[in-house]
């Protein structure tokens, strides 16, 4: 139904391959492809066509590109290149002069605006040890109050509330005297959500801005948002004149475009990133990820934060000695399985790979591929999960009956395992996880990266 | 047609209108816009209508395809008024969504067959569930339904809270395990709870998901299965809640979703909101899941039922 980005990318610069040079007919209707490419992805449409118009400038403006041995390569670079520009300039931190710092978090219903509250309260208390106080002005959705008491509790930060009181404005204004009272540093504001079309509400968090003016106004937007991102933020901005936005479930699989459209719209900087539920998945932003995920090429970077995620320092450690002394296991066979599990889906993470995407494309994996392995291992006894050696006939005969395969799926499985042992075992000597790691970063481009 | 019922269908007309406006200042307005300079179908026509197409996030596939149905329908350069090609255009649109298996409600009504009915709510993160099922809950305890509702999403901050007071508001019943316990025992609990009763629907919230956490979709299934080992056929409706303003990532969300728990039908949250009256189109296209409810604004009587036809002419007229 769907084919993936980077394939009509692909198609789209396979026209020009057979082309010695660029010209402007077959820049036409490339350009006519990576139109429609970054329109499934979300980009508005107005905004895709005035970027590609650019592009195409830009290939026929250079002569470098006209003369260029590989014109779809270099297309590709003005294309990356462009955006990353486009959604980058310069990175500008939060305005922290305030005394105390006032930030109002404005957006859309469900875009994320309290859980992102609680995590900049956490990163602002961690990271650069302030006092901070969170506001409660959401005081129409049932129980906005108190999710918002449940995350301070959570980061331990303080919260400021008036749940009898209905003024949002008045709210908001009697929390920067407390703060002052109490010589607090950073005083957060989480409003209600509320529609661009909505007049009343927008005058409210107008009123909101102009009762408290905050150093710092950030608009929370759901990173799958349509078309509509780009009307959204320029009210948004028309009203409120934020400073910077938030974008958020990045950890999903969507390609993300409304980035590129309220950057491009309003000009105002992406200032941070959420990935996660839970309060630390906040991510300071990456132009160049963003360009390639927007363009379907592959995000290695994220593959390799993914797996981060589930990679327990400690484990690995204790994992790289098993195997080093070759004692690795069944019982650590399992663990690996379930880690790439909780990593997702497996055809999503093949396509993070640069070039896996059309490899992967019409290649059915089974995200149940492990559990065969599993209902074996599973029915061995703990003593023979621990000691692979002890596995003889008999046993393997046993272990059969309790899984339901029979015995030669048995045998192989183990031979599987054993050569995996060995190959482990060898890699081990002069190489460890972190320099696997390491190296899997390194083919992302961008050293540095890793938490 | 009672007087009555005449009357609540003209104050729910007036509803979808005032709640599309902007969607037609998005869509369609655009739409006579560009008819209005020109009187042949020809490409830079098309050019056009694929940009309001798009724009209002009806999806590139589902563009192509009206397009090209609109070509196959309209001999090319041929001279043509607003008034025809709107109703052709109107045409094709309905013909797309009763493609789809969509069968036009004319009221909230569940199956009343079985006793209780079970709808299991889920969706992605900040889509509405809980919204959507308050109001839904407002609609049927409204028309005499004995209404439970179960708090299976124990992991967002305060979401138990949420749909407690939601019942309260609406006068039904709650059932709940405080924050942090199973939701497949909830669920569970719920639908016992129920029986014993003698409910006769039973809606249960979910926690909002993205549907490329693996471990979470695992969570769903085993939620939908212990609802089913409670009152086997159970759930009878599995509801996908969308938000209209969401873009293609919207079709994702409904395939996975509908892999983890066979999802039978659709909501489409904050309509009002957006220029994408559209996603419904596309998503109607795209799935042969129907879509069912319709969220028009923030007050109870905003959740809709889903109508393709009143809502093709809401868009046009």
């Amino acid at each position: 139904m769907f084919d993936s980005l980077s394939e009509k990318l692909e198609g789209a610069f396979k026209n020009l391959k057979g082309h010695g040079k660029l010209t402007e007919i077959n820049i036409a209707t490339s350009i006519k492809e990576i139109r429609r490419a970054l329109v499934g992805a979300d980009v508005n449409y107005k905004i895709a066509k005035e970027f590609t118009d650019k592009i195409k400038d830009q290939a026929l403006g250079s002569a470098n590109v006209l003369k260029s041995v590989k014109p779809g390569e270099l297309m590709v670079k003005i294309v990356m290149d462009e955006m990353t520009a486009l959604m980058g300039g310069d990175a500008i931190g939060l305005n922290m002069t305030g005394k105390p710092t006032v930030i109002l978090i404005a957006g859309l219903q469900g875009s994320g605006k309290t859980t992102f509250t609680g995590k900049i309260a956490k990163f602002l208390k961690n990271k650069k040890k302030k006092r901070v106080l969170v506001t409660a002005c959401d005081v129409y959705r049932p129980a906005a109050i108190d999710q918002l008491t449940v995350l301070s509790e959570q980061v331990g930060v303080e919260i400021y509330k008036e749940p009898d009181n209905k003024n949002p404005v008045e709210i908001a204004q009697n929390a920067v005297v407390y703060a002052i009272e109490q010589k607090i540093d950073v005083v957060i504001v989480d409003t209600a959500g509320r529609l661009a079309v909505d007049e009343v509400m927008m005058n409210e968090i107008a009123a909101i801005k102009k009762g408290i003016d905050p150093q710092e106004v950030l608009f929370v937007v759901d990173a799958m948002t349509g078309q509509d991102a780009v009307n959204t933020a320029k009210v948004f901005n028309d009203r409120i004149d934020f400073d910077g936005v938030v974008l958020t479930k990045l950890d999903g699989d969507t390609r993300g475009g409304a980035a590129l459209s309220v950057k491009y719209t309003v000009g105002k900087p992406i200032k941070f990133i959420s990935t996660g539920e839970k309060m630390d998945q906040l991510d300071v932003f990456y132009p160049e990820r963003m360009a390639q995920r927007i363009l379907g090429m592959g995000d290695i970077v994220s593959f390799v934060e993914r797996a981060q995620d589930q990679f327990d320092e400690v484990e690995a450690k204790k994992l790289e000695k098993k195997i080093k002394k070759n004692k690795f296991d069944f019982n650590d066979f399992l663990k690996q399985i379930d880690q790439i599990r909780r990593m997702g889906d497996l055809k999503s993470l093949m396509g993070m790979i640069p070039g896996m995407g059309k490899l992967t494309k019409n290649l059915d994996i089974d995200n149940n591929a492990f559990n065969k392995v599993e209902a074996i291992i599973q029915s061995m006894t703990p003593e023979e999960r621990g000691r692979p050696e002890l596995l003889n006939m008999s046993r393997k005969k046993r272990i059969a009956r309790g899984c339901g395969h029979d015995i030669h799926q048995i045998n192989m499985f183990i031979k599987q395992f054993d050569q995996m042992k060995k190959m482990m075992h060898m890699m081990s000597k002069g190489n460890n996880m972190q320099n696997m790691m390491r190296n899997l970063e390194r083919m992302g481009g961008r050293p540095g990266m890793g938490r | 047609m009672s007087f009555f019922n005449k009357f609540f269908n003209k104050k729910k007309e007036e509803d979808l209108q005032e709640g599309l406006q902007k969607t037609k200042t998005g869509f369609f307005n655009k739409l006579s816009k560009v008819v209005a300079g020109k009187n042949t179908v020809d490409e830079s026509f098309l050019d056009d209508l694929e940009q309001i197409l798009i724009q209002s996030d009806v999806g590139l596939d589902t563009t192509i395809k009206i397009i090209d149905r609109l070509e196959a329908k309209v001999a090319k350069d041929k001279y043509i008024n607003i008034d025809e090609l709107n109703d052709i255009l109107k045409n094709v649109i309905v013909d797309l969504l009763d493609e789809n298996k969509t069968v036009d409600l004319q009221d909230f009504e569940f199956d009343t067959s079985h006793k209780p009915h079970v709808i299991l709510v889920v969706g992605v993160n900040g889509t509405g569930k809980t919204t959507t099922i308050g109001k839904l809950a407002y609609q049927f305890t409204k028309r005499g339904h004995k209404v439970l509702l179960g708090a299976a999403d124990t992991f967002r901050a305060a979401a138990v809270d949420q749909l407690k007071i939601w019942s309260e508001r609406v006068g039904c019943d709650f059932y709940s395990k405080g924050m942090n316990a199973d939701p497949a025992a909830v669920a569970y609990e719920t639908v016992q709870y129920g029986i014993n009763e003698g409910h006769d629907l039973i809606i249960i919230d979910t926690a909002g998901r993205l549907h490329t956490k693996l471990h979470l979709m695992k969570e769903l299934t085993k939620i939908k299965n212990s609802i089913d080992k409670k009152m086997p056929g159970a759930p009878h409706e599995v509801l996908l809640v969308l938000d209209a303003t969401t873009g293609q990532n919207a079709i994702e969300q409904a395939r996975q979703f509908t892999a983890a728990t066979e999802v039978t039908a659709l909501a489409l949250t904050k309509l009002d909101g957006s220029a994408q009256g559209g996603v419904a189109i596309g998503i109607s296209d795209q799935f042969k899941i129907p879509i069912k409810f319709i969220g028009l604004g923030e007050s109870l009587e905003h959740l809709q039922v889903f109508n393709k036809k009143a809502f093709v002419e809401g868009l046009f007229n």
